[in-house]
């Protein structure tokens, strides 16, 4: 049964859910005219289109939550709530997010209620005047569905010591939950942030009280929440924003670890405390914590600090801390942390700073990145975050370029009229990269080519299906220095073969890299490698790309480098040649005898809702959201784990819950703005088995489907497995009908928008993209599945099972795809296609490798019989393959070419 | 609150569409003005909240068809008994007189199947506030998307007095339908929570059933389904669910997810299919409750019923349907974290 938590839920025109793993909630505080001078102004001078700009700058900059704050005695502060809440209602970028109706007045606060239809934050409520008012104003808030910020203030006045700030507390919860009716969890405690360091004793234990009466009342009502103004701590030091930030930073570091649930922040401005100067910080802590702070003590120090600081800074004190480094120190921290708000401001400073833009890029963005590739391969960076950073990079470059090109031109046309000629030389090593013909599949790919990217090489990226021919020549052409393939089906493990060959007859020099899904460390060593003695290097990953392309690159390092690799290979060829004699083979006679054992005489085959198609366009991904399977996702991703464990790994977590936060926002946008439509078929029909073909009656035509058996010697009483044995055979004296189904789903229309990410050099989204569509394909391919099994076939229509036990395949039937472990043959692709006419259904084509396109597509077939298992072919003997060539008309060495894979 | 022990016990069928209904009257305009209005200075055919005044034994007739294919909660005639919504007609005047007089159609129905029919099963009236005609969070004019048509208080005041004209008649359960504007809905919620507190009497149930306007999964003010939820989840509900726009067949992902959050009962009742060419509803009674039965199989929904085109046989479809299938039991609401 469902359970529902009592979790404090918010909306806007989303939920904004607070469970107990959600960080620190955000309130964007600029939106308030006592807090920001620019709000103000724009306000009275009736300026709201404008306003709003800072509404959405917040947001961008992570506001979870919305403070709109209109107290100010130069204005109707009803009508200007009223006016500005009606407008960020109609800018649904805004309005996504919850609002904090933020006033002393009831009034003002009360007309914010009116105009916003999700469930706000009232900010706030108090016993100020009395109970009575404060049960009345509650009641109000409870009428309008509002979560209620209680601040700790009661008829004697405003709490200033823990003890007090406890005791209203209390008082009120009671009063609201007990007399009001409200819910515990939508009850927001402010215990009151005070000033410190304002010279005043009394004052400089206010950080702690607060802390501390945090701690306790999280304590005593563990449902409620705390909230606060983080500025006010800092008030004594207005002015001065280097040091307010930092004080804020520790301030919250501490109140957090107390329980502090959320706080209004300048949602763009929060600096982190590890990247606090030390001096700075050891001095606020102590501010803050009142330590070393006899005669105020620590304050005097912080004032002295803080006033070298501000002179140091002469200029204009940055609101961040780094900000005020030099331009190299700043575009490495861009990078670092993959910021873009400043890469233009701090690209053309540099420019203007060194003699030749080009210099900007070799000198202070190649350092940069140098320091994202060590921190990378070091481990304290992830993939996502590398992704971020070139994005910036590539933002930088971009700014650099036309400069770049006005350079060349005018160098050009000063020879021209010197008369004299001149070539422009490339300076980086220069890194050619391609899916292999046939195959379509690039996220792999354009993930190395990032990494690289951000490793100071050039990347010339040729795209998909690249023919061999293309390949090589456009390798010459741009005097690449390495050439990188990369594929994902088998049939592409073929193609690179074929293209080591060709550059060994082409006479080419560079080293060859081998990447992708199903390419292997042994197939490179048995297959490709001696195709072509100048290098040939398998890269498991992206992150390792980088140490084979330095070590390839470097003229010391290369002669070792493949000298020790080719004795590797050569060692994994031998042990495999060698092993190969080690399994034991049945004649496929044999072999076909050991079937599966099943009762056919007892079997009821279970009869499908229909025979033929049924097509699916414009399915809902909503559904298919939710049987997303995660794990492959973060794998993309360079990161390995369970789902959802991942999330909170000690090492990738945090890294991984903010590269699921940025899927999901995503996910969001690509539902909403119906970017994608999953288009799908499928299909059942009449089938019987005969050897290891299944016959398929459609209308009155068969189609024969080949199958492979396993041919290895199994132990006593294991079966040689093929998929033909789930099918009724047709010599069978039980005369029920048996069935046999295909699917074939596809997503389209991820190209336009690919597009706009490459336009706006955001690889990032990009990759996101297409990961996040080959997980839309493969959740399709599960909910037609599971809809086959409940309805369409129903054949287990009472199956109930988890998404944790689906992607365990843990349901009855199976769905093998043509090309894969249990039926490898590509080509009866073909056959599947014809039968569901899946190019035209789904949209689907299929390459002359058979790859499907677009990518994210999933195709196989349905099989029904309870003990129909997933399991591999291994490899087969001359024997089957003959038996198989003739069985599908096929010559021999065509045959022989397509089972290359399954082949000894 | 006998509604609840029903709820608890078993799956609770709603009526079916009321206008699809009148419609095989025929009615013309002198048959909506009756007696009472014969001079009344504008037209008023159209406005089938009137005939609860005007035609109260054709409207009771419906109810008593309902309830005879199996609707255990009727709807008053009331979609648009608002003074906002009569201003079409400049009924304004007589808005809380309208749901009185549906109150009683409705109860009457009752009463009269009852006796009919002794040894029934418990039989309710809900008393329906539709959505309005205008709306609080979107602007009618595109050059001002500041702009309002009607306040949150014009809009509160007017379903309070609807409100007041519903339990004055005596119907047993409030319900705010249709929602596809969530402050509109907010604003019967705060007159509900007022009417009652004014009173000093307590709430009758509420039920609140949003609508989902196309494929987006958002409603028309442009909120996803668990923030409309979250939104209206103070008016402590009987049940929350979804009516109207979609079909069954699109209305499934909506309510699969609704079950899984909502912590009160779900109720869903939805159009006869999508509208064909001719602006008719032609998904016929069988298939909408094989729809309706695969929910309640699935353990979605407490209170199943339809929206635009259904009809009694629509509804004895659902009702034979999902006779036998155990309510969606209610979700434990954890006091911890």
């Amino acid at each position: 049964m469902n359970s529902i938590k009592p979790y404090l839920r918010l909306a806007g025109l989303e939920p904004l859910i607070i469970r107990p793993e959600t960080n620190f909630v955000n309130v964007g505080e600029r939106t308030n005219v006592t807090g920001s001078k620019k709000f103000a102004r724009l306000i009275k001078e009736n300026k709201y289109e404008e306003a709003l700009s800072v509404a959405r700058q917040q947001v961008e900059s992570g506001a979870q939550v919305l403070d709109v704050n209109m107290d100010d005695a130069l204005l109707e502060g009803v009508s200007a709530m009223t006016t500005f809440l009606n407008l960020v209602q109609s800018e649904p970028d805004i309005a996504r997010i919850p609002i904090m109706i933020d006033s002393s007045k009831f009034e003002i606060i009360e007309a914010g209620l009116k105009c916003v239809q999700g469930k706000c934050i009232v900010n706030s409520i108090s016993m100020k005047e009395g109970e009575a008012k404060f049960i009345e104003q509650a009641h109000i808030c409870r009428a309008y569905g509002a979560a209620v910020i209680v601040m700790a203030f009661d008829e004697v006045g405003q709490a200033d010591t823990k003890e007090r700030k406890i005791e209203i507390c209390a008082r009120a919860y009671k009063i609201l939950v007990e007399q009001v009716g409200f819910d515990p969890q939508d009850i927001i405690f402010d215990p009151n942030i005070f000033a410190v360091a304002t010279g005043i004793e009394e004052h400089n234990n206010y950080a702690v009280d607060f802390i501390q009466a945090t701690q306790e009342i999280k304590r005593l009502m563990p449902l409620a929440k705390v909230s606060g103004g983080v500025s006010n701590v800092s008030f004594s030091f207005r002015g001065n924003d280097h040091v307010r930030e930092a004080i804020h930073a520790v301030f919250l570091f501490h109140a957090i670890k107390a329980g502090m649930d959320m706080g209004i922040v300048n949602a763009g401005q929060l600096v982190v405390y590890d990247e606090i100067e030390p001096t700075l910080r050891q001095l606020c802590e102590d501010v803050l914590l009142n330590k070393n702070n006899d005669n105020n003590e620590a304050t005097e120090k912080l004032i002295v600090h803080a006033e070298r600081v501000k002179a140091k800074g002469k200029v204009e004190i940055k609101n961040e801390v780094w900000r005020t480094e030099p331009v190299e120190k700043r575009l490495a921290h861009s990078l670092i942390n993959g910021i873009t708000d400043y890469i233009d401001e701090d690209t053309e400073e540099a420019r203007q700073k060194y003699p030749r833009p080009l210099d900007v890029i070799e000198g202070p963005l190649m350092d940069g990145m140098n320091i994202v590739g060590d921190l990378f391969g070091a481990g304290k960076m992830f993939l996502p975050q590398v992704v971020k950073s070139a994005r910036v990079m590539k933002k930088s470059v971009a700014i650099l370029t036309p400069y770049i090109e006005q350079e060349k031109e005018d160098r050009r046309n000063a020879h021209i009229a010197a008369g004299t000629t001149n070539e422009e030389t490339a300076g980086a090593a220069k890194i050619l990269l391609a899916t292999v013909k046939g195959d379509v599949h690039d996220i792999g790919k354009n993930i190395v080519g990032v990494v690289l990217g951000c490793n100071g090489y050039d990347i010339v990226d040729l795209g998909v299906m690249v023919p061999a021919d293309k390949i090589l020549e456009a390798a010459v052409r741009e005097k690449a220095d390495i050439i990188g393939l990369s594929g994902l089906i088998t049939p592409s493990l073929d193609e690179m073969v074929h293209i080591a060959k060709e550059m060994k007859r082409r006479n080419m020099k560079q080293p060859l890299l081998i990447g992708g899904a199903t390419t292997s460390r042994m197939h490179t060593a048995v297959k490709i490698a001696p195709e072509y003695e100048l290098g040939v290097v398998h890269v498991l990953d992206a992150s390792r790309s980088v140490t084979v392309a330095g070590s390839l690159l470097n003229k010391e390092l290369k002669t070792p480098f493949l000298a020790e690799l080719s004795t590797e290979y050569v060692k994994l060829k031998t042990d495999f040649d060698n092993k190969k004699v080690v399994k034991q083979y049945l004649p496929y006679a044999e072999a076909l005898q050991n079937k599966v054992k099943v009762d056919w005489d007892q079997y009821q085959p279970i009869q499908p809702s229909f025979t033929g198609i049924k097509i699916f366009d414009q399915y809902d991904l909503n559904e298919l959201r939710q049987l997303i399977d995660w794990k492959p996702f973060f794998i993309t991703w360079e990161m390995h784990g369970n789902f959802p464990a991942i999330l909170t790994d000690a090492v990738v977590g945090e890294e991984a819950t903010k590269l699921y936060h940025d899927a999901n926002a995503l996910l969001d946008k690509i539902i909403a703005e119906k970017w994608l439509n999953a288009k799908g078929v499928i299909g059942f029909w009449e089938a019987a088995s005969d050897g290891d073909d299944i016959n398929v009656k459609v209308a009155n035509e068969t189609t024969v489907i080949s199958f492979h058996r396993q041919q290895i010697k199994k132990a006593p009483g294991q079966p040689n497995l093929s998929l033909a044995d789930f099918i009724k055979p047709a010599n069978s004296t039980n005369d029920a009908k048996d069935y046999l189904g295909a699917f074939a789903v596809s997503i389209h229309g991820i190209e336009p928008h690919l597009k706009k990410f490459e336009e706006a050099l955001d690889d990032y989204n990009k990759i996101m993209l297409q990961a996040l569509a080959d997980r839309f394909a493969e959740a399709f391919a599960e909910a037609l599945h599971l809809h086959t099994r409940k309805e369409f076939w129903g054949y287990d229509s009472n199956e109930n099972l988890s998404s944790e036990a689906l992607i365990k395949e843990q349901y009855m039937g199976i769905r093998p795809a043509p090309g894969y472990p249990a039926c490898p043959d590509h080509t009866e692709k073909y056959k599947l296609f014809a039968l569901l006419n899946a190019e035209q259904n789904a949209g689907i084509s299929l390459t002359e490798s058979l790859a499907m396109y677009p990518a994210a597509s999933v195709c196989g077939w349905y099989f029904s019989h309870p003990q129909s298992q997933y399991f591999g072919i291994g490899k087969i003997q001359r024997d089957q393959l003959e038996d198989y060539a003739k069985r599908k008309g096929m010559d021999l060495p065509t045959a022989e070419r397509w089972l290359s894979p399954i082949l000894e | 609150m006998q509604i609840k022990e029903e709820l608890a016990k078993r799956i609770l069928i709603i009526d079916g569409a009321m206008g699809t209904m009148i419609q095989r009257h025929s009615l013309e305009e002198a048959d909506y003005r009756g007696e009472r209005f014969k001079d009344w200075h504008c037209d008023v055919k159209g406005n089938n909240d009137l005939l609860c005044i005007t035609q109260p034994d054709i409207i009771k007739n419906i109810h008593k068809q309902y309830l005879a294919a199996g609707a255990d909660i009727i709807e008053t005639n009331t979609f648009s008994s608002t003074v906002i919504a009569m201003a079409d007609y400049d009924m304004q005047s007589l808005a809380y007189e309208l749901n009185i007089a549906a109150a009683h159609c409705a109860k009457n129905a009752v009463a009269e199947y009852t006796a009919e029919n002794p040894g029934t099963s418990p039989k309710f009236v809900a008393g329906a506030i539709g959505p309005l005609n205008k709306t609080l969070s979107l602007s009618p004019d595109v050059n001002n998307p500041g702009f309002r048509a009607v306040s949150f208080d014009e809009v509160a005041s007017a379903y309070y007095e609807q409100i007041s004209g519903l339990v004055d008649g005596g119907v047993d359960v409030i319900l705010i339908e249709t929602i596809f504007d969530t402050l509109n809905a907010k604003g019967a919620i705060y007159a509900v929570k007022k009417y009652f507190r004014d009173k000093g009497i307590p709430e009758l149930p509420v039920m609140i059933s949003g609508t989902i306007t196309d494929a987006s999964g958002r409603t028309l003010s442009g909120q996803t389904l668990e923030a409309f939820y979250t939104s209206v989840m103070h008016a402590n509900p009987l049940s929350v669910g979804l009516n109207c726009a979609l079909g069954a067949a699109d209305m499934r992902s909506h309510i699969e997810e609704l079950s899984q959050i909502a912590s009160c009962y779900t109720s869903a009742y939805p159009n006869a299919g999508l509208p064909n060419a001719m602006g008719e509803y032609d998904e016929q009674p069988h298939e909408t409750a094989h729809f309706i039965e695969e929910w309640a199989q699935q353990g979605f929904v407490n209170i199943v019923g339809g929206c635009c085109g259904t009809t009694p046989d629509h509804i004895k479809h659902i009702a034979d349907n999902v006779r036998k299938i155990l309510p969606r039991p209610l979700p434990i609401v954890e006091t911890t974290i």
